[in-house]
């Protein structure tokens, strides 16, 4: 109530203290003095004079209202009227207020926030001049966003409709400032135009420019961000011009960008900008000339002044047929659409906005259901004040007058709604900007409540207000007086009472769809819990690294790997320890063409499959516990004397082979043409998410393909903790420099299931506000009709009615409209589902389990909104009840 | 008092635009013209007075400003404004029409009806 106290003394504050009203109430009193004055001359003492000449006055106060009107009783001034009046009768109802409030703040809350994230996400350009002409280029039917260098320079100097063309890509390196002990560093690689293409201007210092590049490693400086300047070097300008280490390589920081810039991706923050053309002291090897690798994350630029998507797109055509004629073996499927490239391209930002999109639709219909109840709320009330209102227009008021006092009611309850919601709301945004929801990953979550969420939120607010004061205005302006007045406020069936049911209906079916997708969302994350992986992540911890970070290179990496294999297997109590180049479930995964032994000719549109690659140590599959199926897996003679070998997947097996045991000693071509023989088949397993159907994969020798990558599986059944600490003295006793990262693979897992665990989450929390309003509104619905019948059922009771019959007229319609809404919302929710199988793993509401929960959530809501409604139904005493009235 | 007439409504403004035509005045003095330019034969509550003169002024027929009493007291005097004066004008042709009508109407014999 604090917050309608504060508002009453403002609104006194600005009756009493304003100019013209403080003046006119000067001349009120003068006149009192002038008249008190004749008054003491014809005797009378002064005190005596003054009393006197109050009483003649008459009504101080009317008369200071009637002079408010008469001197034009603005706007305002009748409106803090109507708001001191609503103010008056809210506060004798303080249950109904707190409960209408509560349930508007809810309602606002889940609104502000998903749309602040859906702003911060979406709707929100990233933070470049002139974000409306800046386009990613993403290629072909697989919309990919990643393109090879030497296919961006051709982009980028045979094109003509971009005014520059920019690329970069993530990845980590070790960062050492001089203390001599690196630490690994989110870092974006661009090529030297990246700042000039975007028209990003220094903070302090200055920025790389292409004109810096004279061939690779030639450009050994780095531009700080904003926040890492602030974070690692406080603020301080003495940086330029400082050297740093990265992977054991001198680099110059050039300057610091500017704090509102963070990078070309909305959801990760880097902590510097290094130029790709240094790629192979940052990532230890040098593909840039490499037109089959396809290693950028994304290349994108502004449009030219005047020039429009369409043609953009024409123009890459041409240069795209150009290279498929030109380099037929290593590009394909050359032709393009533009996206907006602070998502990572449509692979990512579709799933994104469609499940946003969705969240943002349910959000709104939990808005809605929150009107329809407080409509229902306001309705009911306005019918018990009906006698009051008719009274009131009876005498003269007018109907208008009427419905704004109506009307302000109800927005001051939404007014009061919005700013609880929009407060929740804010303690909660806030946290979640702050919030690292994966410790792997520098993945953040972009939203800052600005002022385009206060606005939807008060526009929100207000539209509510107006929607749900409109139905018991609706009634005043049907209302008789004399038909109401005459009468007295009896229940009666009408047309009125199936608006308010029309409503209830709606609201119900809303808290089902809620219900049911939310249950599908539970449904499938309990599921993907118990997926089968292809490995088994419990009792085995991780240590990833790059030993490129730490200066390896060349033979020095597989003397390096086999070394910590064999070392970490010399801890007590380790089963076994594996190497793999990349996790499975760890941020997307590697793809590579393989190609069916017949086939001379390698290039794209002869490719035989597209499974997921990973280089792995011998004990890899022992380490991770991925069933072999047949064969043998790798040795440690499997290096680069011997033929080359791999193991596939059942699906892969089936895909080229047709069958697990014809695979087994086939051949297959790689795509520089290599003939790899299968030697083992191994289960299928996730790769890339948790989601996804079937896929094939590939497993060839780290000896044979090797890779700097380095992530080690160490199996143990000893406890966590201890382990955890005799692998990290072995690993620091081997190279002290080389920076680790150290978990169990449970751990590591969270950033696949952080996808289907928010949607869970989300749903969960609409579910539950959902089921909140139902039971609010049936409960309002049911205690009302209730309340107006008591007298019938007093005389039904009286009658000999049995308590089954009492209870059946009592609850037999709400509980109808239960049914109905119940049922209608279940098939809508299983409409919605669809949606949500991009997140959550095997969607379907197809599922019994989902169904007759739904159906018996929904029966334990209908229950729980009616029982006390119905007992107070049949606790009725006829005696007492026939006495009244 | 009680031979004192009720005002009929809307003829507090005409008295008022009446008592303050014959020179500027403070709203307590305006009461005492009016009683007794009328012969102290109306009924008036004072309060009610300064409801009709605040209208009188944003309909711009009178104008207000600070001044001192006689017995140097501050208080505000209203005086007419052109358009005040042209209204007194037509307000008391309507009056006195109306009047005359009323008289007349109520003074005629039963036969003539």
């Amino acid at each position: 109530m604090n917050f309608l106290a504060y508002l009453r003394s403002v609104s006194s504050k600005f009756l009493h203290h304003s100019r013209t009203a403080g003046e006119m109430e000067d001349e009120l009193c003068s006149h009192v003095q002038l008249r008190a004055d004749d008054l003491e001359s014809t005797g009378m003492s002064r005190a005596e004079a003054e009393r006197r000449a109050r009483i003649e006055f008459g009504g101080f106060e009317r008369y200071r209202e009637e002079s408010h009107h008469a001197l034009g009783g603005s706007f305002i001034e009748t409106l803090l009227n109507d708001v001191r009046i609503s103010y008056r009768k809210l506060r004798k109802s303080p249950g109904f207020t707190l409960v209408a409030s509560l349930t508007l703040a809810l309602a606002i809350g889940a609104n502000a926030v998903v749309f602040a994230v859906l702003n911060g996400l979406i709707l929100r350009p990233i933070n470049v001049p002139r974000p409306a002409s800046l386009y990613g280029l993403e290629r072909g039917s697989y919309k990919a966003v990643n393109h090879s260098y030497p296919d961006y320079l051709d982009f980028r100097n045979r094109n003509r409709t971009f005014e520059d063309l920019a690329a970069y890509n993530l990845t980590s390196v070790g960062l050492d400032t001089g203390s001599g002990d690196p630490v690994g560093s989110w870092i974006m690689e661009t090529t030297p135009n990246y700042f000039d293409a975007l028209g990003i201007q220094p903070y302090l210092g200055r920025l790389f420019h292409a004109s810096d590049d004279h061939g690779p490693n030639s450009v050994p400086y780095i531009v700080l961000t904003h926040a890492f300047w602030h974070s690692h070097f406080h603020d301080d300008p003495g940086v330029v011009g400082r050297v740093v280490q990265l992977n054991k390589h001198p680099f110059t920081i050039l300057g610091v960008a500017p704090p509102d810039f963070r990078g070309t991706i909305l959801f990760v923050f880097p902590d510097f900008w290094v130029p790709l053309t240094n790629q192979e002291q940052v990532e230890g090897v040098y593909d840039l000339n490499e037109r089959g690798k396809r290693n950028l994350l994304m290349v994108f630029g502004h449009l030219k002044p005047g020039v429009t998507p369409a043609q953009a797109v024409a123009d890459l055509n041409s240069v795209g047929a150009y290279l498929e004629a030109n380099y037929p073996k290593d590009d394909s499927q050359m032709y393009f659409t533009l996206t907006r490239p602070g998502l990572a391209g449509d692979w990512f930002g579709g799933p994104l906005r469609q499940f946003l999109s969705g969240l943002m639709l349910l959000a709104g219909l939990i808005l809605l259901a929150a009107c329809a109840n407080l409509g229902n709320l306001f309705a009911a009330r306005a019918a018990d004040r009906s006698r009051e209102i008719s009274l009131r227009l009876a005498l003269g008021s007018s109907r208008l007058r009427v419905v704004r006092t109506l009307f302000t009611e109800a927005l001051m309850i939404s007014a009061l709604g919005a700013v609880v919601g929009l407060w929740g709301s804010i303690v909660i945004l806030r946290g979640l900007s702050t919030w690292q929801p994966l410790p792997t990953a520098p993945l953040t979550i972009p939203i800052s409540p600005d002022a385009k969420v206060y606005f939807f939120a008060l526009l929100l607010a207000l539209a509510s207000g107006l929607v749900f004061g409109a139905v018991p205005a609706m009634q005043t302006f049907r209302t008789n007086p004399y038909e109401l007045v005459k009468s007295s406020s009896g229940y009666r069936t009408g047309r009125r009472m199936t608006v308010r049911e029309v409503l209830l209906v709606v609201q119900i079916a809303i808290c089902a769809v809620l219900v049911t997708s939310s249950f599908v969302a539970v449904r499938g994350l309990v599921r993907s819990l118990h997926a089968n992986l292809g490995f088994e992540p419990r009792n085995a911890m991780l240590v990833e690294t790059a030993l490129s970070m730490a200066g390896y290179s060349g033979d020095a990496v597989p003397a390096m790997q086999k070394r910590m294999i064999d070392t970490l297997q010399a801890i007590p109590g380790v089963q076994s320890v594996g190497l793999v180049d990349r996790l499975p479930l760890y941020y997307g995964a590697n793809y590579t063409n393989i190609f069916s032994d017949k086939t001379s000719d390698v290039r794209p549109s002869n490719v035989a499959a597209r499974p997921t690659m990973y280089l792995i140590s011998p004990e890899y599959f022992q380490a991770a516990d991925t069933s072999l199926l047949s064969g043998r897996a790798f040795t440690w003679h499997d290096d680069t004397s011997a033929p080359r070998v791999a193991v596939i997947n059942r699906q892969l097996a089936r895909k080229i082979f047709g069958s697990v045991s014809a695979a087994l000693g086939g051949y297959f071509k790689l795509e520089n043409v290599t003939r790899v023989q299968v030697v083992g088949i191994v289960e299928d397993g996730k790769y890339e998410t948790l989601a996804e159907e079937p896929r094939a994969a590939m497993f060839l020798p780290i000896l044979q393909s090797p890779s700097t990558q380095t992530a080690l599986v160490i199996r143990s059944e000893r406890d966590q903790q201890e382990i955890a600490a005799a692998i990290k003295r072995t690993v620091t006793g081997l190279d002290s420099g080389l920076p680790i990262t150290l978990r169990s693979w449970n751990q590591e897992l969270e950033s696949a299931l952080f996808a289907s665990r928010m949607a869970t989450l989300s749903l969960g929390v609409l579910g539950t506000l959902g089921a909140m309003l139902a039971v609010t509104g049936i409960f309002g619905m049911a205690a009302y009709s209730v309340s107006k019948r008591l007298r019938e059922f007093g005389i039904r009771v009286a009658l000999g009615a049995k308590r089954a019959e009492l209870l059946h007229t009592a609850m037999g319609r709400a509980l109808k409209l239960l049914a109905f809404g119940s049922a209608a919302g279940l098939f809508l929710g299983i409409l919605a589902t669809k949606v949500l199988a991009y997140i959550v793993y095997q969607a379907t509401p197809n599922d019994p389990m989902v169904l007759g929960g739904a159906v018996l959530a929904m029966s334990l809501l209908g229950l729980l909104a009616t029982w006390i409604p119905a007992r107070r139904a049949l606790n009725v005493d006829p005696n007492l009840l026939l006495r009244e009235e | 008092m009680t031979d004192q007439a009720q005002l009929l409504p809307g003829t507090l403004d005409l008295l008022i635009l009446r008592a303050v035509s014959l020179g500027p005045l403070h709203g307590y003095g305006i009461l005492l013209r009016i009683g007794q330019i009328s012969g102290n034969a109306l009924l008036i509550e004072q309060g009610a007075l300064y409801p009709g003169l605040f209208r009188l002024v944003r309909q711009g027929l009178l104008k207000a400003s600070w001044g001192t009493s006689e017995n140097n007291r501050k208080a505000k005097y209203y005086e007419l404004t052109a358009a005040g004066r042209k209204r007194l004008q037509q307000e008391t042709d309507n009056w006195n029409r109306l009047a005359n009508a009323i008289r007349t109407a109520l003074s005629a014999e039963p036969e003539e009806a």
